[in-house]
């Protein structure tokens, strides 16, 4: 398995790179904070499929791992003075851990019961976070100005942002591809088939399944540090928006599961049809709604999603698109 | 000895399903596994393997005591399993099922390796040709020689084979009682449930009877045959005992 010899390596990273290189040579700030939308849920759809697409675990509880870890990562950047990178990193680590340990307990619980209880840990970590004073309770963390100072000024700061979450996103692709062409990702695509044959032939699944939920969590938490030190400042209500995980698990579906460009397309086109929805008188109050159909419809008639239909179909261009 | 299963019992609400079995397997044998519908035949099987464990009694394997372990553990241990109902991950390859097996069985094989030991496993039960396919896509019988193949992948010491032969015509019946005897060439210790009588008959070295979850009998296939008690537990189903008694 050499998979950096597979065209389907790198054309993903090829398109990131490129994708946050235009950018960067381009200078905009419009374009920018664009991109940076457009890349977080790219990033988001991306890490979530590490769970959703390899193991059939479907989590609507993504966005808490997105702002359990963003608020830490805020928290010590704002009220300790870390660095940026180094914060992104504290709360990627958050989120992992608490990934690790929550794992334990509901990755015991298949299907629907899974994801119920996914949507439960949502609740239930808003409540949480809007109660405990050091992350500023409902009324959340500001940060100060000058902490944009270190960075040579705002601007620069935002530049700065840009380039992590760059990098971030790069890093999740990466890990979507190895994991999959590893003898741990077979191991979870079995799981996915079939888990207690999958048992039966010595998958460890309860581990597998608990160091996957953590890979998945780590990069929410890093790309949560960074959004909410673009906004300068996070509060209970933007952190944890149920919506924004059902909108990812639409973005992986829509794309393809279990393909390494399939969320990345999911997130790009996702996000296009959501900027012309709310820009449309119609739709504009409606856009949920039309997310939720859209589901219903990617499931019923191509479970496979965009890429994986085109994979079926067409399959000499199979090694192209992984 | 290879497996030694003594005083297992399991139950299932207020269903004994399991009550007090014992036997001992020796290392290169098959043994054969046969009772009526019902008898819980896959329920030992399910506690041999570690995917239920059983209320009383032990499971002794190759010297180490299982009892209780999960199936994973057991798997790694080197026992493996092919299912009555076929149990293929769908989307995966034939090649890549075969490769689940020799990843996580007992050798645990690196990927590359694991490819290299599938594709061993597949010509043995002759399915090479259809190592690109989806697994979903294959028919009944090619479906329960792949079965067989993931569990040949992992080398193991034992291996458990449920109804391999059910629903299969007499010339691919055939065929896949060749591939059993190859395995046991191979060194490998077989235990197996089958309705198939002939084949029982044809491949055991010993055969067990099970009848509402009690070992009613146990010995080499003619004696098993010949046993009153065996007979009697089969007149519930007619036919199987025509069968029993024509043979």
């Amino acid at each position: 398995m050499r998979t950096w010899k597979l065209p389907g390596f790198w054309i993903p990273l090829a398109l990131v790179f490129a994708w946050g290189l235009i950018i960067l040579i381009m200078g905009q700030d419009t374009a920018r904070e664009t991109a940076f939308t457009l890349m977080m849920f790219v990033a988001m759809a991306s890490s979530l499929n590490i769970l959703l697409g390899y193991t059939g675990y479907v989590s609507f509880g993504h966005i808490v791992f997105f702002g359990l870890g963003g608020y830490f990562g805020f928290f010590l950047l704002s009220q300790h003075d870390w660095n940026l990178f180094l914060a992104a990193i504290a709360g990627g680590a958050l989120s992992a851990v608490l990934a690790g340990l929550l794992g334990m307990a509901v990755l015991r619980l298949r299907g629907a019961y899974f994801a119920l209880a996914t949507i439960g840990i949502n609740e239930a970590a808003r409540a949480f976070v809007s109660n405990f004073e050091p992350f500023g309770g409902a009324t959340g963390l500001f940060v100060n100005f000058a902490a944009y100072e270190r960075y040579g000024g705002a601007g620069k700061a935002l530049w700065l942002t840009f380039i992590l979450l760059w990098v971030a996103t790069l890093a999740v692709v990466l890990v979507s591809f190895l994991v999959k062409h590893s003898r741990f990702g077979l191991g979870l695509m079995a799981i996915r088939e079939d888990e207690d044959a999958a048992m039966v032939m010595g998958v460890k699944a309860p581990r597998a399944k608990t160091i996957t939920f953590t890979i998945s969590a780590f990069f929410p938490g890093v790309i949560g540090t960074l959004y909410f030190f673009k906004n300068g400042n996070v509060e209970p209500g933007d952190a944890f928006q149920l919506h924004m995980s059902i909108e990812s698990l639409v973005m992986v579906m829509l794309g393809g599961q279990g393909l390494v460009l399939g969320p990345m397309v999911g997130a790009v086109t996702y996000q296009g049809l959501r900027g012309y929805l709310l820009t449309s008188p119609i739709f504009k109050d409606l856009h949920l709604a039309v997310a939720g159909v859209f589901l219903l419809l990617i499931i019923l008639f191509v479970p496979a999603g965009a890429v994986g239909w085109v994979r079926g179909r067409f399959p000499r261009v199979r090694r192209f698109l992984e | 000895m290879m497996l030694q299963v003594t005083g297992v019992s399991k139950r299932f609400g207020g269903l004994q399903a399991l009550t007090d079995v014992s036997f001992e397997l020796a290392e290169g044998k098959i043994m054969g596994l046969i009772g009526p519908n019902g008898a819980g035949k896959t329920t030992l099987f399910n506690v041999v393997n570690g995917v239920f464990e059983p209320e009383e009694g032990k499971v002794i394997f190759r010297g180490e005591d299982i009892t209780g372990l999960p199936s994973y553990e057991v798997a790694r241990r080197g026992m493996a399993r092919a299912h009555q109902v076929v149990r293929p991950l769908h989307e995966l390859t034939v090649r890549e099922n075969v490769m689940v097996g020799a990843c996580y069985g007992r050798e645990g094989l690196s990927l590359s390796a694991a490819a290299v030991r599938a594709d061993e496993a597949l010509s043995q039960v002759g399915l090479i040709e259809r190592g690109h396919m989806l697994a979903g896509s294959l028919n009944v019988a090619q479906k329960k020689r792949l079965e067989m193949a993931r569990a040949l992948a992992a080398r193991p010491y034992l291996i458990l084979l449920d109804e391999v032969l059910a629903g299969l015509n007499p010339s691919e019946i055939d065929a896949i009682l060749d591939t059993i005897r190859g395995i046991r060439g191979q060194g490998i210790t077989i235990l197996m449930i089958e309705h198939v009588m002939q084949a029982v008959m044809n491949v055991s070295d010993r055969v067990l009877v099970l009848d509402y979850g009690v070992l009613i009998a146990e010995g080499l296939p003619q004696e098993v045959v010949d046993n009153p008690q065996v007979i009697e537990a089969y007149l519930g189903d007619p036919e199987m005992t025509a069968r029993l008694l024509g043979e």
